[in-house]
């Protein structure tokens, strides 16, 4: 019985790191408790918690994308320039970008290849690609898209019902289908998977499709925020969808991943950036504390952990 | 003969020479040879840093997947402006001065091992944070301003003998040390017997955590010292000068012909990794090619060598 409970409380820790956090943020600023305040603090969340499940969907096969931040830069570029101009060519510039992502895909399955090198040198193609599209920042996002991210929902903002979407659809499609199931053994034991007859191939080359996708999802809804393209918009998001992926209860290898703990894990990050903001830190310790947060959480995971393996 | 020759073709590092050659010889033909001996002692000079950095990276993979260290810019900013500020310009304190850069780097590296040792905290995610912590403290520490190097200091990092950068020679002796480690010391064997295979590594009685430890302070410590070369060699520390040698660090390791699944390491590789590498954007700025060109270029290049090298069947 004390066994169930500690485990549920592993389950449980990205949402009750999430709830902590805003609890913190709305006793510092109860101005924040608004629908108002709630979208600001949310707003960019969602562009994160895309970038961090296409981080998930490689990270479940064993392998790492150093290259999704320059991605998400490049559709926003694309977003912000053909995809307004010439609907047709920006559809199928994206289109073309998630087939390369397939391509990558195969390539570091065929050549047996570190994904993190790949995907380090796909980072710099990306991003050159991106600065060819809109050499300085600029453009302007196509209108639907700007009307779809400024869209108000009742009750609550449209970040939370999207970003609960985006869990519950990947978490039905990777946790509960028959294939999601091969495509999470691929991670945990890619040659049983193989001699159960799936083409490890195939595998590798959905999964970064699929991350492909998430992140043109991600560029998109970035460049609908911002209203504008640049090349180094969505840098940072590397490192954030890796971190959000972790924080969110995921393992780097073994295809042990939770869709719902990486939007979590997104939403936390996000959120630690404002919490910081109102804390009135020094500016100097600001990224600092963003780290030692990282760290408490994970500390606080190790030690549920340990209660776990003692029960 | 040609078991020699074939001997040779088997060695991981050969493709980042080969590579590196092909482009200074493609950089001297469009210029017609005008200034290319200058463009081999510009890359050596920037080479020294990254593989600097390098060999405490590829001490860090070479234990096994999913170990690297994210801190090795944040390291390298903290050691360059703490020790910049203590010498404060003055000569005496040169060796002071070093031994603070080291230190810098080796707290680092023990905070790194603390969080990955006892929080077990994945090394991606436990470099990473604790980079950032370390980033504000060179940033509170050194509030903007920038310190100039003692006149010799600065004077040794930018000293050129017969086309040859004194540093750059000082760090291929420092390689070579380091080789021998790697391949004829207990610790070195060590590390590389971990990377094959931790469980059995531990059952046979070696010394596992202690010379994981040993491995990320060693890499804090060559982070340090080169936070403090490139202190001495560009005027300075400066709060970004790390940020290139993180891709860097572990793009040099990797084209170089270390595994990055662990347990198979050289150190002539990194020499030939870092020239490509500089040579490489040399010659795309010597083409006269934009950002965007140069960018995709270097990235084709990395990927292309990296097939064409480490690209070998699933062994076992």
């Amino acid at each position: 019985m004390k066994g169930l409970t500690v485990a549920y409380l592993r389950m449980a820790l990205p949402a009750l790191s999430l709830a902590l956090l805003l609890v913190a943020i709305f006793w510092l600023q109860p101005r924040a408790m608004s629908y108002v305040g709630l979208n600001l603090l949310l707003n960019l969340a969602l562009p994160i918690a895309f970038a961090t499940i296409a981080q998930m969907l490689v990270i479940t096969v064993n392998d790492l994308d150093l290259s999704i931040g320059a991605f998400v830069g490049f559709v926003a570029c694309v977003g912000a320039t053909w995809l307004r101009d010439d609907p047709m060519l920006g559809v199928a510039v994206l289109a073309a970008a998630i087939i390369a992502y397939s391509a990558v895909g195969a390539l570091i399955h065929l050549r047996n290849l570190p994904s993190i090198v790949v995907t380090l040198g796909m980072s710099f193609v990306w991003l050159g690609l991106a600065i060819l599209v809109l050499p300085t920042p600029g453009g302007k996002a196509p209108d639907w898209l700007r009307a779809a991210m400024t869209f108000k929902t009742p009750l609550l903002p449209m970040t939370l019902f999207a970003s609960a979407a985006l869990a519950l659809v990947v978490h039905v499609g990777l946790m509960r289908t028959a294939y999601g199931a091969v495509l999470r053994g691929a991670g945990g034991n890619p040659a049983s998977v193989q001699r159960a007859g799936w083409s490890l191939l195939k595998v590798k080359m959905t999964m970064f499709a699929l991350a492909g996708f998430f992140g043109v999802l991600s560029g998109l809804a970035l460049v609908g925020l911002t209203t504008s393209g640049d090349a180094n918009i969505a840098l940072r998001y590397t490192l954030l969808s890796i971190a959000g992926v972790i924080l969110g209860g995921g393992e780097f290898t073994g295809g042990r991943v939770s869709p719902t703990g990486a939007v979590l894990g997104a939403m936390t990050l996000t959120l630690a950036g404002s919490f910081l903001s109102f804390l009135r830190l020094d500016p100097d310790w600001q990224i600092g504390a963003q780290g030692a947060i990282l760290i408490l959480v994970l500390a606080l995971r190790v030690l549920i952990s340990r209660a776990e393996a003692r029960t | 003969m040609t078991r020699a020759l074939s001997a040779l073709m088997a060695k991981p590092w050969l493709w980042s020479y080969v590579g590196a050659f092909a482009i200074w010889l493609a950089t001297a033909s469009y210029t017609g040879g005008i200034g290319s001996g200058e463009v081999l002692t510009a890359a050596l000079s920037f080479a020294t840093f990254s593989v600097l950095v390098a060999i405490g990276q590829m001490y860090v993979i070479t234990l096994g997947p999913g170990n690297v260290d994210l801190s090795i810019p944040a390291t390298m900013t903290l050691a360059g402006a703490v020790s910049m500020k203590i010498m404060d310009t003055a000569d005496p304190m040169i060796l002071p001065g070093l031994a603070i850069a080291l230190g810098c780097g080796a707290a680092v590296g023990t905070a790194n091992y603390g969080l990955i040792r006892l929080l077990r905290i994945p090394p991606i995610i436990a470099t990473l944070s604790s980079s950032f912590i370390v980033l504000s403290a060179a940033i509170s520490y050194s509030r903007g301003i920038r310190i100039k190097p003692p006149p010799l200091l600065a004077d040794f990092a930018t000293a050129v003998v017969f086309g040859i950068p004194v540093m750059a020679a000082c760090a291929a002796l420092l390689t070579a040390a380091m080789s021998v480690v790697l391949h004829r010391t207990i610790f070195g064997r060590t590390v590389t017997a971990i990377g094959q295979n931790p469980r059995a590594a531990r059952l046979a009685g070696l010394p596992v955590d202690r010379v994981r430890f040993l491995t990320y302070v060693m890499c804090g410590v060559f982070a340090g010292l080169t936070g403090y070369l490139l202190s001495g060699f560009s005027g300075g520390a400066a709060l970004n000068m790390g940020a290139e040698y993180l891709l860097a660090s572990i793009a040099v390791v990797v084209i170089g012909g270390t595994s990055v699944a662990g347990g198979f390491a050289n150190l002539p590789g990194l020499w030939g990794a870092a020239m490509l590498m500089f040579l490489l954007v040399t010659m795309l700025n010597t083409f006269g090619l934009g950002a965007g060109v140069r960018l995709v270029l270097t990235g084709a290049i990395i990927i292309a060598v990296i097939a064409a090298a480490s690209g070998r069947p699933r062994e076992r």
